[in-house]
């Protein structure tokens, strides 16, 4: 699905990413923990095709094709999908209109016609409705207002109706409270199959004890640091990143 | 109507079926600008007596006026005696033969309107005899008017069918010398559209310039007076959002509406002229002098406008609260991108008691545009409890482009109540990414946060104007980002 060698990217002149190296198979979670800092969100934009990155080394390569041939855009018609850390607010626009507007940009990409009012009606209802989302932030403008628990549910309920391939989640958990937690990760498990991967940027282990991940890896100044199983989480949870920031270094 | 002037009518609309029309595709005037030139138009057009004086009146008041003081607008000097103040309707002959030879550009413009194939010829002036079926629109559209007693016609028409009407009202909002273009327009008006509607009536359609025939070259000083009697109602669409081809670079309007008691008049423009290329060159002069006078009790006036085109707009429309309990209505959208500036906003008078307004206004600059919003809120003595409420936002794409905003607040009444808003907001790429990453083109995201920005004013347009509306401001746009 993807496939990601020796990734350098900065910003400004300055160098974030220092040489990734991560495959990612159908079907599988990856969790990626690491200090503030050290690269996560950057990691992530850079696969969604974010302005103001220069790629200065290495290759991605998703489903085949070279990634950074995609633009944005194009690259979440791909099945790309990015829950935001800070979900953005855009005044004046309508949630239900922006949903409907990505969800038939994906449709064209796979020549299907738009979606009509009632399927789509039908269908962000029942999505709501996993997600314990209140009918009325459909009508709300996208995000304007919302609390940061609330955007981070909308996040999720963008991601149930594109279906994407590969969901990039910028620690979905922060912000939520407990309840909220739970609601969300059961809301990713719920569109967890053998098609569908994930990378799931966190710095709580307590999230993956709901969305339970293949792999763990660390990433710290720039560098996956190392990887291991789902124990990697506890263990980090206990001693913190100091130890292996002093074995990598 | 006396007999002779009964006369006179019945001659010249004789005249006007028989051979008027060829005798005067032949004439089209020498550059220069006089009384004799008045003359000779007033003579082509066949006017009454007291229209000519009310031109020449006009024309001797002009010669007094200097141009206005253009505070943010950079405008290059007009040679007034350089322009034809006469020009025959353009024969078919004059246009483009085919689509062919037509601007490919414009073409694009009107496939992304999404405007119908035959109706993108008749815009771009082809020479094509029934380029699409406007007559039979027009006929019964003509009769569901006549039913309701409504007169909808050209200007030059009104003058000949209802003297008495346009001479009772004419120049009684704008006068003659209102302002240097307006006593311009006042003298030279070549055409335009005359609209009243009876007492009581409620006009059983929008009325709208695109299905009024021969409207499409209506020409550079174009007047238009709408008269709306005791309890009518009128709404009114000015305008066409695809691009017209237009020879003419100065425009220089005159609109006058009228709402007498418990009267409302609803006037919707979207504007959209060539606005010249990336460094400002060609593109339209657009000075426009737009007043509506609440006059009677209850009466209310609502101007929307969407401003995308020319090089340079000039307009303020405006409204005279006189009745008590008037009420007065400016919400507008203006679009500057590249080399384009506006200089736009509105003037609400209250005069009359318990009168109010509403002004929402929205300015958008991209590349190098320039927005200007001017707003004057006068409440004169007399104006008990009048109440003002003004909303000016601009949203700024870029670096080089910019937004200013002049309120103005005159306040003779302590009853008064005047508050203003005002915010300024840029497009982010947080905005512009957030959008990407869904799958939404840059150029559908942009369009979608300027619409998002202009919500409040394209609700307040009729609804297949709004669509129509809300598709240019995405269009004119393109290329404004990255
Ligand atoms: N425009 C920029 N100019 C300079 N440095 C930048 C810029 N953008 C990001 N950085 C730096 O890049 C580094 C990585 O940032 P990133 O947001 O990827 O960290 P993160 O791992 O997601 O951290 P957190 O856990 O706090 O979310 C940080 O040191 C940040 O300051
Ligand atoms: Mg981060």
């Amino acid at each position: 699905m993807l496939s990601i060698k020796d990734l350098r990217a900065s910003v400004d002149g300055k160098e974030i990413l220092k040489g990734i190296n991560l495959e990612i198979k159908p079907g599988e979670v990856h969790a990626i923990m690491g200090p503030n800092g050290s690269g996560k969100s950057t990691l992530s934009h850079v696969l969604s095709g974010r302005d103001g990155y220069e790629v200065t080394g290495g290759s991605v390569t998703y489903n085949g094709g070279d990634l950074f041939e995609l633009e944005a855009h194009e690259r979440a018609r791909a099945g790309v999908f990015l829950a935001f850390q800070y979900p953005v607010e855009i005044p004046g626009v309508n949630n239900m209109y922006f949903l409907k507007a990505a969800v038939n940009a994906k449709r064209e990409q796979e020549g299907k016609p738009e979606m009509d009012s009632m399927e789509f009606l039908t269908l962000v209802r029942e999505k709501m409705g996993l997600l314990k989302m209140k009918p009325d932030f459909l009508h709300r403008n996208v995000n304007e207002g919302f609390s940061g628990g609330e955007k981070k549910r909308n996040e999720i309920l963008q991601m149930a109706m594109l279906e994407p391939n590969l969901c990039l989640l910028d620690e979905t958990d922060s912000g939520l409270d407990i309840d909220a937690l739970q609601i969300v990760a059961e809301g990713v498990n719920a569109l967890r199959s053998p098609e569908r991967s994930f990378v799931v940027v966190t710095h709580y282990q307590r999230l993956l004890d709901y969305i339970v991940p293949d792999f763990v890896h660390v990433l710290a100044h720039g560098r996956i640091v190392k990887s291991g199983g789902r124990e990697l989480a506890l263990e980090l949870e206990e001693k913190g990143y100091g130890w292996i920031e002093e074995q990598a270094a | 109507m006396s007999s002779t002037a009964q006369e006179l009518d019945h001659l010249i609309g004789k005249e006007y079926k028989e051979g008027f029309v060829t005798d005067i595709e032949a004439e089209t005037f020498d550059p220069g600008l006089d009384e004799d030139v008045i003359r000779r138009l007033s003579a082509i057009k066949q006017e009454p007596e007291w229209l000519l004086e009310w031109r020449l009146e006009a024309f001797r008041h002009w010669q007094t006026m200097v141009g206005p003081d253009w505070a943010k607008l950079d405008v290059p000097p007009i040679d007034y005696q350089a322009l034809s103040y006469y020009s025959a309707p353009k024969s078919k002959k004059d246009g483009p033969k085919s689509l062919d030879e037509v601007d490919p550009k414009l073409l694009e413009t009107y496939e992304k309107l999404g405007i119908p194939l035959e109706e993108r010829a008749a815009l771009a002036g082809v020479a094509v005899d029934a380029v699409f079926d406007s007559v039979s629109v027009a006929t019964t559209f003509k009769d569901k008017l006549n039913e309701a007693g409504v007169i909808f016609c050209s200007f030059s028409e009104a003058v000949r069918e209802h003297p008495e009407l346009v001479r009772q009202y004419l120049g009684t909002v704008v006068p003659q010398g209102d302002n240097f273009f307006a006593a311009l327009n006042s003298a030279v008006f070549s055409d335009g559209s005359f609209i009243y509607i009876p007492k009581g009536t409620r006009c059983p359609m929008e009325l709208s310039t695109y299905f009024r025939i021969n409207a499409a070259n209506t020409g550079q000083f174009e007047r238009t007076l709408i008269v709306a009697d005791e309890g009518s109602y009128v709404s009114y669409l000015e305008g066409c959002t695809a691009p017209r081809r237009d020879e003419n670079q100065l425009h220089a309007a005159v609109v006058e509406l009228v709402a007498l008691d418990n009267a409302q008049i609803k006037y919707s423009t979207v504007q959209n002229w060539y606005p010249g290329d990336e460094n400002g060159k060609g593109g339209i002069y657009n000075f426009v002098t737009k007043r509506a006078e609440c006059r009677g009790v209850n009466s209310k006036v609502s101007w929307t406008q969407v401003e995308t085109g020319s090089a340079i707009t000039w307009k303020y429309p405006s409204c005279v609260l006189k009745g008590d309990n008037s009420v007065g209505e400016f919400y507008s959208v203006a679009l500057s991108t590249l080399k384009q500036q506006a200089d736009t906003g509105t003037k609400m008078i209250h005069i009359g008691k318990n009168t109010s307004s509403t002004i929402i206004s929205k300015g958008i600059s991209a590349m190098r545009g320039s927005n200007a919003y001017r707003g004057l809120v006068k409440v004169t003595k007399g104006a008990d409890n009048a109440r003002n409420y003004t909303q000016c936002d601009s949203l700024l794409m870029g670096d080089r482009c910019a937004a200013h905003t002049f309120p103005y607040m005159e306040v003779a009444n302590p009853t008064a109540q005047v508050e203003h808003e005002a915010t300024t907001s840029k497009i982010s790429d947080d905005q512009l990414f957030y959008c990407t990453s869904r799958g939404i083109s840059e150029e559908d995201a942009v369009s979608m946060i300027v619409n998002g920005f202009c919500k409040e004013v394209i609700k307040e347009l009729p609804m297949e104007f709004a669509v129509e509306a809300q598709k240019l401001l995405g269009v004119s746009l393109e290329g404004s980002v990255g």
